[in-house]
């Protein structure tokens, strides 16, 4: 297997993108990627995106983003796996590259979700979870999250201000983030005030909807070191996993099993522990998701997500910063594109980017990106060279 | 020089509160209350209707106006809650108020600017002299399906408006108008009600019409806010004028007078209108106000108006706005509401 570099980010500010249509998103977030790499062209491409199709009545992304990209005829293939779509597309392409199959090869991700009103975006998301035995009796992703809160709650005696203060540090963080789309800092008092959604899940506890694209240029080491100067970003570890689809098939619904597995799979083949990460971007769709999923890579023990974020050890300044960018809660969640977008958070803190929100000599960092209500996990570990 | 020289606006007593709607429906007043600033709407009875509005307010008008109805040469009804789908309201109003038979008759529709389409016709045909008066009318019985967002503002009232040469109480000093094709609101033949496009109706819809057309008319006349006694614009919610205004540049107090929305509803096509008359009830001579309205699918109509020495003989002579929003309230619960508003529907 050839080691695989990542020489070039792209984002673009991420909203509610009303004169933008999908392929004018994802083409400017793909631009910015290729000039941050430096590169004069791709030679294979692979898209995550969740619902195209459901949001905007397109499929085919593979031709079209390629064409609008100008980059016919090289291959290219659009990649699903519900709100883990941009990290599958991601670990795809570094296969591609290790594998010795393609050289430079572009991994997005992206979703126009506006386009539809809110519960047409609402029943495309739904289609994540179980059909035949979880939506047909009327059950949200709100409504999944807010049972996993509620147990773990009664499991860990995790409290409501503990979800707040998710919601809390993530809009802090990403008052730091030019690209985010919800930059406003928020109060535990305001998040627990605001309308309630799914108890305990209150508005404020949810990601919002999204337009945006995210964009990464992978290549091979040796080659990495001929094309650019900037930092090498080395991707060290890359797990994938997957659990039951529907939530109540899970012997325990306060643990991510998917997200546990792909985390160890990427630390084996990095060769670290999770003491050894230096920073997090995870799957923040709720304010509990992030607290199980830090739990479940083992960033903090199991059942002491709420009080870690409570204690500040996820701050910006803390022991194990989680989501530096603003997390899906302030950044947006166009969802196939927040797996890669997390991505770009990661290479630019490593290489010392990140402005405000810049996590001195971070070394390490770690990407999670999970589908449904953790049916899927995408795990990848960077490491600056 | 071309204005208004009688108007009029007339809204029906019923009320229903915002927390009474959340009730029903399940959800939190409070984030209607203090997110959307709405307490409680104007609905009609189950004999009013678009036409009878406009009858009551052009009365009024009238009394106002002091001409002859015989003059009037010109009737137009901007409503998106016409009773007839083919049969215009404009000839029950030119019958009732004696205008008939020598008149030319149309009714408007432009979602909620309807009203100031019909002012900003009536305008320019007096202003072209082909005849002496005209009569603009923007009134609804605005609808709201059951359940939705709307449901907490669409209320009906109605705004009447007499143009006319001489004897102008308030000069329209400049009209401008700003539109694009943008289908942010609509409601298709043989639905009850109308749909929206949720967020989408604000920024790109609501905020941009607003404000091109307000910074429009404000370069064509060279002024700015600080110029202007009132503002008014459409009035979809007590929150989009107040922000709408704020970005423009005016300040609270300038807004506040035309401002009726939270104690009335959103009552479509009267809406900006209605807020022009309760200013004109409170303006003084030399007053600068400048009105917006804004219209679904999409478009704004914006006017400057120069209030008159006249406006104080006027004033008195018929009801005003705010006095018939505030007296006489006759506060339902949704069970009447909804019979009143023919939202239970009986097997034939």
């Amino acid at each position: 297997m050839r080691e695989v570099a990542i020489i070039g980010v792209g984002m673009n500010k991420w909203g509610e993108l009303w004169n933008k249509s999908l392929r004018d998103v994802f083409t400017e977030a793909a631009l910015l990627a290729i000039d941050d790499a430096g590169v004069d062209h791709i030679d294979s491409m692979y898209v995550g995106c969740m619902s195209s199709g459901l949001f905007v009545g397109q499929e085919h992304l593979s031709s079209l983003l390629a064409d609008y990209l100008g980059t016919n005829p090289i291959p290219a293939a659009r990649i699903e796996s519900a709100c883990a779509s941009g990290g599958l597309a991601l670990r795809l392409g570094f296969i591609e590259v290790a594998s010795g199959t393609s050289d430079i090869v572009l991994a997005g991700g992206v979703e126009k979700m506006t386009d539809v009103a809110v519960d047409g975006a609402t029943f495309a998301l739904s289609t994540a979870a179980d059909q035949e035995y979880e939506v047909y009796h009327g059950i949200t992703f709100p409504g999944l999250y807010a049972m996993m809160a509620r147990a773990h709650m009664h499991k860990y005696g995790t409290t409501r201000e503990q979800l707040a203060q998710v919601a809390v540090k993530n809009h802090h963080n990403g008052s730091m983030n030019p690209l985010a789309q919800f930059p406003q800092k928020v109060t535990v008092e305001n998040v627990m005030k605001s309308v309630m959604i799914a108890d305990p899940l209150r508005i404020l506890d949810c990601s919002p909807i999204t337009d945006g694209a995210a964009a990464a240029i992978l290549c091979p080491m040796d080659l990495a070191k001929k094309i650019t100067k900037k930092p090498l970003v080395k991707i060290i570890g890359s797990g994938n996993a997957t659990d039951t689809i529907a939530l109540h098939s899970r012997d325990d619904i306060t643990e991510i099993g998917s997200t546990k597995v792909a985390g160890e799979k990427a630390f084996k083949m990095a060769g670290k522990k999770p003491e050894n990460i230096d920073l997090a971007e995870v799957h923040d769709c709720f304010t509990i998701a992030e607290i199980c999923v830090i739990e479940a890579l083992g960033l903090v023990d199991k059942g002491k997500g709420g009080k870690a974020t409570e204690d500040g050890l996820t701050a910006l300044d803390g022991k194990i910063p989680i989501n530096t960018s603003g997390g899906l809660k302030s950044k947006g969640h166009p969802v196939g594109a927040t797996g890669v977008a997390q991505v770009c958070e990661v290479v630019k803190q490593l290489r010392g980017e990140a402005g405000d929100r810049q996590i001195k000599g971070a070394k390490v960092g770690l990407t999670q990106n999970m589908g449904g209500s953790g049916g899927s996990s995408v795990v990848h570990i960077m490491e600056v060279v | 020089m071309v204005g208004i020289i009688g108007y009029g606006a007339y809204i029906p007593r019923n009320r229903i509160k915002v927390e009474e709607i959340a009730k029903v429906w399940g959800t939190d007043a409070n984030s209607y209350r203090k997110g959307l600033f709405v307490e409680e709407k104007s609905v009609p009875s189950p004999d009013q209707d678009t036409i009878t509005m406009s009858v009551e307010a052009t009365h009024y008008a009238l009394k106002r106006s002091g001409i002859d109805p015989q003059k009037i040469g010109a009737v137009y009804v901007g409503s998106e809650s016409h009773p007839y789908a083919v049969k215009p309201s404009g000839t029950v109003l030119a019958e009732a108020i004696g205008a008939t038979p020598e008149i030319h008759c149309a009714d408007y529709e432009f979602a909620c600017k309807a009203g100031s389409e019909a002012m900003f016709v009536c305008l320019e045909l007096v202003r072209s002299g082909s005849m002496e008066y005209a009569l603009a009318v923007g009134a609804d019985t605005s609808q709201g399906a059951p359940g939705d967002a709307l449901e907490y503002t669409a209320a009906a009232g109605a705004a009447s408006f007499i143009m006319g040469k001489d004897n102008l109480l308030a000069e329209a000093v400049e009209t401008y108008s700003f539109m694009t094709d943008t289908p942010d609101f609509w409601r298709r033949e043989y639905q009850y009600y109308p749909r929206h496009a949720s967020r989408f109706t604000g920024e790109p819809a609501y905020f941009k019409h607003i404000i091109g057309a307000a910074k429009g008319i404000l370069k064509k006349v060279k002024l700015e806010p600080k110029d202007f006694k009132y503002a008014v614009f459409h009035q979809p919610n007590g929150k989009f004028p107040l922000k709408v205004g704020k970005l423009l540049g005016f300040k609270r107090e300038q807004l506040d007078t035309g401002l009726l929305c939270p104690w009335m509803g959103n009552t479509y096509s009267g809406s900006s209108p209605m807020g022009l008359t309760a200013i004109l009830d409170e303006a003084k001579p030399d007053d600068l106000i400048l009105m917006v309205s804004y219209g679904s699918g999409a478009g704004s109509d914006a006017f400057v108006w120069k209030v008159t020495s006249r406006i104080t003989e006027v004033q008195d002579k018929a009801p005003k706005t705010k006095e018939i929003l505030n007296n006489n309230k006759n506060y339902i619960e949704y069970g009447t509401y909804a019979k009143y508003r023919g939202k239970i529907r009986k097997a034939e």
